[in-house]
């Protein structure tokens, strides 16, 4: 036990590297699933439908269904495609993705783990927003290259278009962050949320207020680039088939599938970082009891899940849910309870629920607003997101400039 | 061997590589893919200088933004692979054995240089090369290097214009 021990002790860095990276791997594969119910079910009440709701209560299984399906069909490489590119493209469109995520500081406080410190989040890069932005810039790749490595026209059409795009919003996306960047005087994300600290205002200090343009410009370059609704022309089902990904089939498919979600998620992380605060809380710092919320919203959602679970007739829904809800209102009670838990939560509670938010912002735009004309798209990126970034640069650099103190 | 040593001579290995298959390749996508693979090893190696900002920027620009102009365009073309032709006439003519020979050395004599220069620098104590930080680069590039950064935004403004007029003229 004490080699073991002293094993740790020894490499502590790298063993808490992979453990971190594990974890954070699994959460965000099993939210990327989680996502993709959410979204078929509040797109189908939005609709007046009911969404997936025969896999389990509410249809809480149909992404493990999806899941084993992905891994058991047939998967067909189409004649003629170019095997190199053809297989590379999907893994290029998933690492990058998640790599992203790695950059994503989630809470403000240091995890002692058997004695040793570790932050919540993979790596704190000094230019953590920079790197952030490049790996983005090569995720264009994983769509362009299944476009052309298909050997077919549909994928090359959304391929085409997919680069078009990226090289059309990028410049309004880097522009429109530029603002903050100058505000907070740093590329780390760490620090720019830090920089947003208000202890008597609260919500007051957030970026939001001055950066609006900023936040608005980047808001729309970042669904452009991850082909989301409305500019999802890549994908277009009603013109190019399935775009980009047609001949891909199986877990290929799922690959560009989870990939997108991911970034969704990284893009959603980054408005509330740089525009919302990330960790801070809404309230000022005064409002003690604000630290409450995180039980007030769990111990009532556990509650129902507990009672909407027994009503059910399957062993899943008699036994499963009410074990959920009672773990959900268990780690409530838990916060009360230990107020040392419930201090470290806080961090990860407000930026979750702001990931949260964006991520429902998402789905309701896709439940909402029709695609774009290809170009309207391009009139759209240059002719307005470009230069209004542009004035946002200028307004806040004249700004900083007249209320420096010489 | 230190870690950084092994990543040197793995990133170096790499960009090697992709430079010599960005020739071979006979598809223009492979070569545009290799030369991607050149562009991010030599971001690594940027990185492994301690130029965080410069190494971004590398991937950002060059492995981002034109790489993919690079891919779109040849996308759009569609070009295919090339044909195989005889060597070229220089290579033939005999002199392209002396051609590398004076190439590497000039190579070397600019590396060994180089490197005295950086040593020299890294031994003179507040007088060294300070690029590793990006407000000290920055600093440097809007106030020592102000007029050549300037001139550059303008050259390439130029060749912006250029492009807009040279498509322009097909529209008449």
């Amino acid at each position: 036990m004490s080699a073991l021990s002293a094993f740790y002790q020894a490499n502590a860095f790298l063993i808490l590297a992979v453990v971190k990276i594990a974890l954070l791997m699994f959460i965000v594969l099993t939210v990327n699933a989680y996502l993709t119910w959410f979204e078929r079910k509040v797109v189908a009440h939005m609709q007046s439908r009911w969404g997936p709701h025969r896999v389990g209560p509410h249809g809480l299984l149909q992404p493990l269904a999806d899941g084993a399906k992905f891994l058991l069909k047939e998967d067909p490489t189409p004649a003629g495609v170019d095997k190199f590119v053809y297989y590379l493209a999907p893994l290029l469109a998933l690492a990058l993705a998640l790599t992203s995520i790695a950059i994503i500081p989630f809470g403000p406080d240091k995890l002692n783990v058997f004695g040793h410190e570790t932050s919540l989040g993979i790596v704190d890069l000094n230019i953590g927003i920079l790197a952030l932005f490049a790996i983005t810039a090569l995720g264009v790749y994983g769509v362009a290259l299944a476009g052309w490595a298909s050997n077919s026209k549909y994928p090359l059409l959304g391929g085409l278009r997919s680069s078009a795009q990226m090289i059309s919003y990028e410049l309004a996306l880097t522009l429109s962050v530029v603002g903050v960047i100058l505000m907070a005087g740093t590329f780390n994300l760490r620090e720019i949320i830090e920089s947003q600290y208000n202890a008597r205002w609260g919500i007051l200090g957030w970026n939001i207020f001055p950066q609006i343009l900023g936040f608005l410009c980047f808001y729309i370059a970042a669904v452009a680039e991850t082909n989301r609704v409305p500019f999802d022309l890549p994908e277009a089902e009603s013109e190019l088939v399935a775009g980009f990904h047609t001949e891909y089939a199986s877990f290929k498919f799922a690959m560009f599938f989870i990939a997108e979600y991911t970034s969704m998620i990284t893009v959603s992380a980054l408005c509330s970082i740089m525009f919302f605060g990330g960790w801070l809380s809404p309230f000022p710092a005064s409002w003690t009891f604000t630290q409450f919320l995180p039980s007030l919203i769990l111990i009532p959602f556990g509650l129902w899940v507990i009672w909407d679970g027994i009503r059910y007739e399957t062993i899943f829904g008699k036994v499963i849910l009410p074990g959920l809800g009672t773990v959900i209102a268990g780690l409530g009670v838990l916060f009360i309870l230990f107020p040392a838990v419930n201090h470290f939560v806080q961090g990860p509670f407000w930026l979750l629920s702001k990931i949260f938010v964006f991520l429902f912002v998402y789905v309701w735009m896709r439940g909402t607003l029709p695609r774009f004309r290809y170009d309207q798209l391009m009139a759209f990126g240059w002719k307005l997101l470009l230069p209004v970034a542009i004035v946002n640069v200028i307004l806040t650099a004249t700004a900083i400039l007249v209320r420096s103190p010489h | 061997m230190s870690l950084s040593l092994i990543l040197f001579f793995l990133l170096a290995t790499l960009a090697v590589i992709g430079a010599v298959s960005l020739i071979l390749q006979r598809h223009p996508i492979h070569s545009a893919l290799s030369l991607i693979v050149v562009m991010v090893a030599l971001a690594g190696l940027y990185l492994l200088l301690g130029a965080e900002f410069v190494a971004a920027v590398q991937i950002i620009v060059y492995g981002g933004a034109i790489m993919v102009l690079f891919v779109f365009v040849i996308m759009l073309l569609n070009a295919a692979a090339e044909e195989r032709t005889d060597i070229s006439k220089i290579a033939n003519s005999g002199l392209i054995l002396p051609l590398v020979a004076v190439l590497t050395a000039f190579l070397g004599v600019t590396i060994a240089r180089g490197t005295e220069f950086m040593q020299a620098a890294a031994r003179a104590p507040g007088q060294g090369l300070v690029l590793a930080d990006t407000r000290a680069l920055s600093h440097m590039l809007f106030t020592d290097f102000v007029y050549p950064f300037e001139l550059t935004s303008f050259l390439i403004l130029v060749a912006i214009l250029g492009a807009v007029v040279l498509a322009q003229r097909e529209n008449q």
